[in-house]
């Protein structure tokens, strides 16, 4: 028993001094890179529990992973979703065609067009099989990895890099960070720089969506970085109580930026895991098996829809580039980690099963991603026409001030009027564009 | 006391009845979810049992689990749920059950609600309001009596209403809730029961017999943005809202002097040209509010009135606010900015 105000603790027998665990990725820059403490499960040989199962029926699943593509580039096992070779062309052109895009639109951040890009190499599988397992008026929430489900949904090419170039077409008026895209038409929501923030939105629209009897479901995406954040404890405690007919995905790329998964807390358990604690169903899939990754979405797609509940879902993928232009995994990462990694590159996983299949060839697939190419580059030319990032400056200044309000307030004209004059002053000769 | 007259804004020949501030919040919210099916009520204790002030009673048994329905106690997840059934088309209004608990959800408030319309281009909007009481004088001590509003004034996105009597509560609570931005609507929960003038040591009133007190049935709306003219004047122009109109009122009627009060009702957007026109007539300006004085709307209240009325201004803007502490529980009637506070200040302004 301490006697008066205690300052340290007294010595407690042979117990040592208390330690604080900082944890620390296995590989730093030049570390050569073994994999073999991760295990990697065969494809194909869990059980696909009844799409209307007690939620705690897929805890093994949230633990093991769902895989489909096996070593011989097959099919395998009950989670095999069993598309046709069509679909699985589309699925492979869609990626590719994703892959075609982040390529060039990296080159046009270096070469100056505009300020910054993120590329999702690696994870394209997530992005497009989700979207082709879900119906095409399903609610997407974003984050800013998800461009494949855009690029899936049809949206224009030309449109999304209007809005990286905050040109005079930009849908945004040049009001976002490159790449925050926002297409409502397209059943996908407004990507917020603040991550994590659409975790609880896309409960609160499944919800809504359950108020109204309607059909459609909603789903989001996070990174297994943000799932630290508060938000995702709200997101899946609402979802939870409420029974809401959702899907929340944790991409886990291995990184956030700098950190390692570690400080999101994967060293003590699976992302997946967490969904057993919210009585939520949980799966864990192999996120560079496009055919994993379509099987669980249209699992937790039906579940959600037959009024069955969420379910959280964890892809296990890699990062394969740094996080955004701004970035230089270099300088904290062995380059190794994307050569070995144990899943592979979910695109030649793909293309393999098709040429398996006998539906595919190499030539198919050059002429294709000669065509993807080119494809990009049409649409990068006619955005191109409508101007690149530059100086900024491409939008009437009084846009400025619009849709902070759905009216201006007087205080905001009165600035508004500022804005104009000092136009005047700075750029006696500014034209504003009657089409902007 | 000074006869108070009701601003009609939207003319309604209804007949009306005497009602305490939570008897017409509730009656706003019945006759708005009459109107809209899209209007839904979430929030801590709101379903079955009303919520802890009783401002959503009987308001589940009316409308259904669906439309009014308890929330974890989480507001992270109150406002960012409620950010997405805005997006799915829903005009939801949460409840927070005390201004002093809205900091976990401030991120889906700041970060989301107030620039959806801005970031995505007008696709999605956020016309929520979120309904919360605030201020002091109830001993609730510093986590049951903080007055948050100029933290949200200085959100770009974000409109900030606060009624001072039973009749605005109701016409300004319908107007937020049919705005489509989001609206933050601060209710103060001192004058719940009655208008409050200061004294604690007085007994308490009831809104019974004030005019303020009269609301009429069904649907009328108070626009936002527009102040109203509590009491006409010629000596000095008071700029307050909530609680505070009602404690302006009694001191100022206590030393007789012939004060023009207004009662700001919204502060973003706020009436500027009431404003202006009260201090330029009467050349001389005081600002209460019971929030903290540093970066308080005081603040932002002092420098207008400087920028457009310095040269009608007779004697230096008198700023009277809560003490840069927080909300102390024993020493709250040391901490309220109350009639003795008040009193020096109307004194300074008055001297000469």
């Amino acid at each position: 028993m301490a006697e008066g105000p205690v300052e340290k603790g007294v010595v407690r027998g042979n117990l040592p001094p208390l330690e604080l665990y900082v944890p620390e990725p296995k590989y730093r820059p030049g570390d050569v890179v073994d994999y073999s403490h991760l295990p990697v499960p065969p494809a194909g040989l869990l059980a696909r529990p009844d799409e209307a199962c007690p939620a705690s029926e897929t805890w093994p699943l949230t633990l093991d992973m769902v895989r489909v593509l096996d070593e011989d580039d097959k099919a395998v096992g009950a989670w095999n979703p069993g598309l046709d070779p069509e679909t699985l062309r589309r699925m492979l052109r869609t990626m590719a065609l994703t892959r075609a895009f982040d390529d060039r639109m990296y080159r046009s951040q270096r070469q100056g067009k505009t300020s910054f890009y993120m590329k999702c190499t690696g994870e394209e599988a997530i992005s497009v099989a989700c979207a082709m397992a879900l119906a095409g008026d399903d609610m997407v929430f974003p984050s800013y990895r998800q461009q494949g489900i855009l690029i899936s949904r049809g949206y224009p090419l030309v449109d999304m890099i209007n809005q990286i170039y905050s040109n005079r077409a930009d849908p945004l008026k040049g009001r976002q960070l490159p790449i925050m895209y926002s297409a409502k038409d397209y059943g996908f929501f407004s990507i917020s720089g603040n991550l994590a923030t659409q975790f609880p939105q896309a409960v609160g629209w499944a919800m809504a969506s359950a108020i109204k009897g309607d059909t459609r479901i909603a789903t989001a995406f996070i990174g297994e970085g943000s799932s630290a954040e508060g938000d995702f404890h709200a997101a899946m405690t609402f979802a939870a109580v409420y029974n809401a007919p959702v899907v929340l995905h944790v991409v886990n790329n291995q990184w956030a930026i700098s950190s390692f998964s570690g400080f999101a807390g994967a060293e003590r358990t699976t992302f997946a895991a967490r969904a057993t604690g919210y009585g939520i169903a949980g799966l864990r899939v192999d996120g560079n098996d496009a055919l994993a990754v379509y099987a669980a979405m249209e699992w937790a797609a039906n579940r959600a829809r037959a009024n069955q509940g969420p379910t959280l879902i964890e892809h296990f993928t890699y990062r394969a580039e740094g996080h955004s232009t701004s970035d230089d995994p270099s300088a904290y990462r062995s380059a190794q980690e994307r050569e070995e990694w144990p899943l592979g590159d979910p695109i030649m996983r793909l293309k393999k099963h098709l040429i398996a299949l006998g539906e595919w060839s190499e030539e198919q697939q050059e002429t294709m991603d000669r065509e993807l190419v080119e494809q990009v580059k049409v649409a990068t030319k006619d955005a191109e026409k409508n101007g690149i990032l530059g100086h900024g400056m491409h939008h009437p200044f009084h846009t400025m001030f619009e849709d902070v309000f759905e009216e201006l307030p007087w205080h905001l004209e009165e600035q508004a009027a500022q804005a104009m004059r000092e136009r005047g002053i700075k750029w006696p000769e500014w034209k504003e564009r009657d089409d902007a | 006391m000074l006869e108070e007259k009701p601003v009609t804004d939207t003319q309604t020949q209804a007949p009306s009845r005497q009602m305490n501030m939570i008897e017409a919040i509730n009656d706003a919210l019945g006759v708005m979810m009459a109107r809209d099916p899209d209007i839904v009520i979430l929030g801590e204790d709101v379903g079955y049992f009303g919520g802890v002030f009783r401002a959503t009673a009987g308001l589940q048994k009316k409308f259904g689990r669906n439309r009014v329905f308890d929330a974890p106690i989480n507001e992270c997840g109150i406002i960012g749920a409620a950010v997405g059934m805005a997006a799915y088309g829903l005009r939801p209004v949460p409840e927070i059950q005390f201004a002093d608990y809205i900091y976990p959800g401030l991120d889906q408030l700041v970060s989301e609600a107030a620039r959806m319309r801005y970031r995505s281009a007008g696709e999605f909007t956020a016309p929520i309001t979120i309904r919360s009481p605030f201020g002091g004088g109830i001993f609730g001590g510093q986590t049951h009596s903080q007055s948050p509003e100029a933290m949200f004034t200085h959100v770009a996105g974000l409109k900030t209403v606060i009624p001072a009597t039973p009749y605005d509560a109701k016409g300004l609570l319908i107007a937020a809730i049919e705005d489509n931005d989001p609206v933050m609507f601060f209710e103060p929960k001192r004058i719940y029961n009655g208008p409050f003038g200061g004294d604690y040591d007085k007994p308490s009133r009831t809104w019974k017999g004030h005019p303020g007190g009269e609301v009429p049935e069904g649907y009328y709306k108070i626009p936002l943005g527009k102040a109203r003219i509590v009491r006409e004047g010629e000596a000095l122009t008071v700029l307050a809202y909530g609680t505070m109109i009602h404690v302006a009122e009694a001191v100022l009627a206590d030393k007789g002097i012939d004060a023009e009060i207004i009662d700001l009702r919204s502060l973003v957007p706020l009436d500027i040209e009431t404003v202006e026109k009260s201090v330029q007539k009467t050349g001389k300006c005081l600002v209460i509010h019971e929030a903290t004085r540093t970066s308080g709307f005081g603040a932002e209240l002092v420098t207008l009135v400087q920028e457009r009325c310095f040269y009608h201004l007779e004697a230096p803007v008198e700023r009277v606010t809560g003490f840069d502490t927080p909300y102390p529980h024993s020493l709250e009637w040391a901490y309220f900015p109350g009639p003795v506070r008040i009193g020096e200040a109307v004194d300074r302004l008055m001297k000469d």
